[in-house]
């Protein structure tokens, strides 16, 4: 008997059906994978095996754990099994612990509410268990607020009150979807060496994942059930339109056509930029350390790093939305300096940036004809009602939007088509360089390639040159020509998007590809190539910022700062670069 | 769904109106007036057949006369004290939450120091340094109650001015002005409804204490609250002649209230999915 049978689930909200018949099963032991794009009804479905769903929703079907028919269950009964035999792990760890308790209490309400350990046991017990998902210092972490700990030490810590009670199944809803690429691939290792016999349902959005972690998955597409089956089985030879079409959405990092080199003029450079943010008292946070960098007409240059590299505020200082504490922004052979407000027009006009998040990027109290053709107003006030108009249609037609958006509101978009309208905003005044501020990352992989395809289009159209920011290498493989990597506010790596990918020649660029999941279960996933996490920036480290993480490191690193060197085309800052042999 | 889908909206904004009209209409058609005095007639009671549906007081004046001159003074004031109070605390909070910094401080400063003026005192030294005047009480009123609006103005805009679709303006090069008029303000709506929703009640409450304290409007003038305080010396034996205006100063704030909360549901369930 399977440990856990999901029956028919339906769940409606009002007229609006979430989860449409989906039935499944899982074994005792087994991992299964749970894909599907925003609004499938992944979290839904997993939300009603614990009986969480929120009391609008109407459910119909079985469910049944083990012994306990779960949708018949008394709160009393599933309060017995929730935590106690099936544990669940969230998205965002900051949101799934409660603020005001320290971590080791955390745990030990787990403990106590099951009555599975006395009082005088249970620190014990937590600091096991705190000790075996890796949380570095746990004496001292024991006694630790969340906010004081890093986004994976929160991860560790709920995947750690989610164990200790010994659950027969971990549910795991999107659990590394909040964190950078490097920390994600050590807390999805430590999901599969401590999980030992208990079950994992994984839900998630990237099929790298599940081709990695999960021995079987299932695919919901708008609340139904399309496809399931061994992983291996369905990589290979998916049957469901859907499927095939999510499959073919997902770039491979190490398999994909590049760009050729691009060869135009300069069109923009930054010599030694640095900024800096005022932090509490008088520390300075120094987000972005002299950067240089020159990007071509007709080019795109991706910049990458974890969160906290500096790869935002370069942008935006280079845009003049922050103040830049040293160095110069030259553009077409010109200096822009002071904020964006004190610019000239016509460079105002020619730099347009591009929001991660359309939602909060749109003015919400305004229609998108009004947003779109904002820009014309303030640059070419001589235009007519009915030329504006125009020049809004055929933005808006460039971006693949037909007219009857015109007077929507924001949120009556879908994610992808409001960044487009966000797009089409950017590209009314026919700019010369495009910004984009991880500008897929908010998108759905199906919309996310339809996105990247325009942007390449409008570059093969118009000429326009791109800096494009992202944490996605394999969507940075994908469309850049060069790519730049920022580690800790410094750059560490310069190179061509071909000689990047096959001779990093710095370790963290290296470590960063290799923490890619690869979506192919024939791919065994690496070992996460990096430890810990990011320091702090109010305190970096002496020498070259990575070595504290660095494999390679020698006494050296820590002691002197690396200069940039060129190695066979490649400008990387690290002292080692041409003795280690990072190529693959 | 269009506002008046909104059953408190719908209710408690037809009371309003019901309410405005009867005390508009209403004295023109009695036969009464709200001054002149009838020593034959005191304290009447409530009767439909003697043409005093409300009674009388104890100087003999029709008491639906008097309460509905009273309505429209009350209703005055809610509507002049709250745009009083709309117009300077919305541009005031705006602009110190927008430009920041230390004219950010400066402005806020100025609010914390009016702030601390014990405001009563204040109001009854414009009401001195002035001749008494219908229209400088509630101007005074509003003039008062805009601190709070600017306070809460000015954080909105402080969270709003962080938003990336105030960058993308900046980027485009929409002007600051046009910034705060295109972007800010419209996306303030929400917050600024419910708050004037607590401050006209507040303010009709002040009216009818400055009334009651013999400092608001002037006999035979005469307000909901001067009408209470009447009211209240006849509470024994002319039970009526407080609960029909307190009944009524009741139904007004409330409507008030639920207007505003129906409002407000409105104006959040248009912008967000």
């Amino acid at each position: 008997m399977s440990l856990l049978e999901v029956d028919n689930v339906s769940i409606r909200y009002g007229d609006n059906t979430v989860v449409d018949d989906v039935s499944f099963s899982i074994d005792r032991g087994e991992s299964v994978g749970l894909v599907g794009e925003s609004g499938s009804g992944k979290s839904q479905t997993a939300l009603s095996i614990l009986g969480l769903l929120s009391r609008q929703a109407r459910f119909s079907g079985r469910i049944r754990f083990d012994d306990v028919e779960l949708d018949k269950a008394t709160e009393e009964q599933l309060n017995r099994v929730r935590a106690r035999r099936i544990g669940m792990v969230f998205q965002d760890p900051m949101q799934a612990l409660n603020p005001y308790l320290r971590v080791g209490r955390q745990l030990r309400a787990v403990l106590r509410c099951h009555e599975l350990a006395t009082a005088a046991e249970c620190d014990a017990r937590v600091m096991e268990m705190l000790e075996r998902v890796g949380l570095p210092d746990a004496q001292r972490q024991f006694r630790a607020y969340p906010h004081q700990l890093s986004g994976g030490m929160r991860q560790r810590v709920m995947l750690a009150s989610a164990l200790i009670a010994g659950p027969d199944l971990l549910i795991a809803d999107e659990p590394t979807t909040a964190l950078d690429v490097t920390v994600q691939a050590q807390i999805l290792e430590l999901l599969e060496e401590i999980r030992d016999d208990t079950a994992l349902l994984l839900i998630t959005h990237d099929l790298g994942i599940v081709a990695g972690h999960c021995e079987r998955m299932l695919v919901l597409e708008s609340g139904r059930l399309v496809e399931s089956g061994p992983t291996t089985a369905v990589f290979a030879a998916p049957q469901h339109a859907h499927t095939r079409a999510l499959l073919a959405a997902v770039p491979r990092i190490d398999r994909v056509d590049i760009p050729p080199p691009a060869t135009g003029q300069s069109i923009l450079g930054v010599d030694g930029a640095s900024v800096s943010y005022r932090e509490r008292g008088k520390q300075r946070l120094q987000a972005v350390k002299g950067v240089n960098m020159s990007l071509r007409c007709g080019e795109t240059i991706a910049v990458v790093g974890e969160s906290g590299s500096g790869k935002s505020s370069l942008v935006r200082a280079m845009l003049g939305l922050v103040p830049m504490e040293s160095g110069r922004v030259v553009y077409a052979g010109t200096p822009l300096e002071g904020p964006v407000e004190r610019r000239a027009r016509e460079h105002r006009r020619d730099l347009q940036l591009v929001f991660q998040d359309p939602a909060s990027a749109l003015n919400p109290q305004m229609r998108v004809r009004n947003i779109v053709s904002e820009p014309l107003l303030v640059h070419e006030p001589g235009l007519s009602a009915r030329a504006r108009l125009k020049r809004v249609n055929a933005a808006l037609e460039q971006v693949g939007l037909a007219d009857e958006y015109l007077l929507r509101y924001p949120h009556e978009l879908s994610g992808g088509q409001a960044q487009r309208v966000a797009i089409a905003r950017a590209l009314i005044l026919g700019p010369k360089v495009l910004f984009c501020d991880e500008a897929v990352a908010a998108l759905d992989v199906s919309v996310r390639q339809q996105v990247l395809d325009l942007l390449q289009r409008v570059q093969a159209d118009t000429g326009l040159s791109i800096i494009f920011i992202s944490h996605d290498l394999a969507v940075v493989r994908s469309i850049s020509h060069r790519v730049l990597v920022l580690y800790m506010g410094r750059l560490l790596e310069v190179a061509d998007n071909a000689a990047l990918f096959s001779h990093p020649r710095h370790p963290y660029t290296s470590a960063l590809i290799d923490a890619v999941p690869v979506p192919d279960p024939v791919v065994a996933p690496k070992k996460a190539p990096l430890r810990g996490e990011v320091p702090s920036l109010l305190n970096p480290p002496p020498g070259c910022v990575f070595h504290p993480r660095c494999e390679h490191a020698r006494e050296v690193c820590s002691a002197t700062l690396p200069p940039m060197r060129d190695i066979a085309g490649t400008r990387v800052a690290c002292h080692r670069a041409d003795e280690i042999d990072l190529s693959r | 769904m269009s506002v008046l889908g909104y059953s408190t909206v719908r209710i408690s904004g037809g009371i309003l109106v019901a309410i405005a009209i009867i005390a508009l209409v209403g004295p023109w058609m009695s036969p009464h007036d709200y001054a002149s005095t009838d020593f034959d007639n005191l304290l009447l009671p409530p009767t439909l057949s003697g043409g005093h549906p409300f009674g009388s007081d104890s100087l003999g004046r029709d008491l639906f006369v008097r309460t509905m001159m009273g309505v429209r003074v009350t209703l005055l004031v809610a509507i002049v004290a709250s745009i009083v109070s709309l117009v300077i605390g919305v541009a005031y909070g705006a602009v110190a939450g927008f430009v920041g910094g230390r004219t950010d401080a400066a402005m806020m400063r100025m609010v914390d120091t009016l702030y601390a003026l014990p405001f009563i005192f204040f109001v009854i030294l414009l009401l001195v340094a002035f001749e008494r005047n219908f229209l400088l009480i509630f101007v005074a009123i509003g003039a008062v109650n805009w601190l709070d609006m600017a306070r809460i103005v000015r954080g909105q805009t402080l969270s709003l001015r962080e938003r990336e679709f105030v960058e993308a303006a900046r980027l485009t090069g929409v002007s600051t002005p046009r910034i705060i008029v295109r972007h800010i303000a419209p996306n303030l709506i929400g917050i600024v409804i419910v708050y004037l929703t607590l401050t006209i009640p507040q303010a009709i409450l002040v009216e009818s204490f400055l009334s009651y304290l013999g400092l608001g409007v002037q006999e035979p003038q005469t307000s909901l609250g001067a009408l209470v305080n009447d009211g209240v010396n006849h509470m024994e034996g002319a039970s009526w002649a407080l609960l029909i205006p307190a009944g009524l100063l009741a139904v007004i704030l409330m409507s008030f209230n639920f207007l505003g909360d129906g409002l407000r549901d409105f104006f959040d369930s248009r912008h967000t999915s």
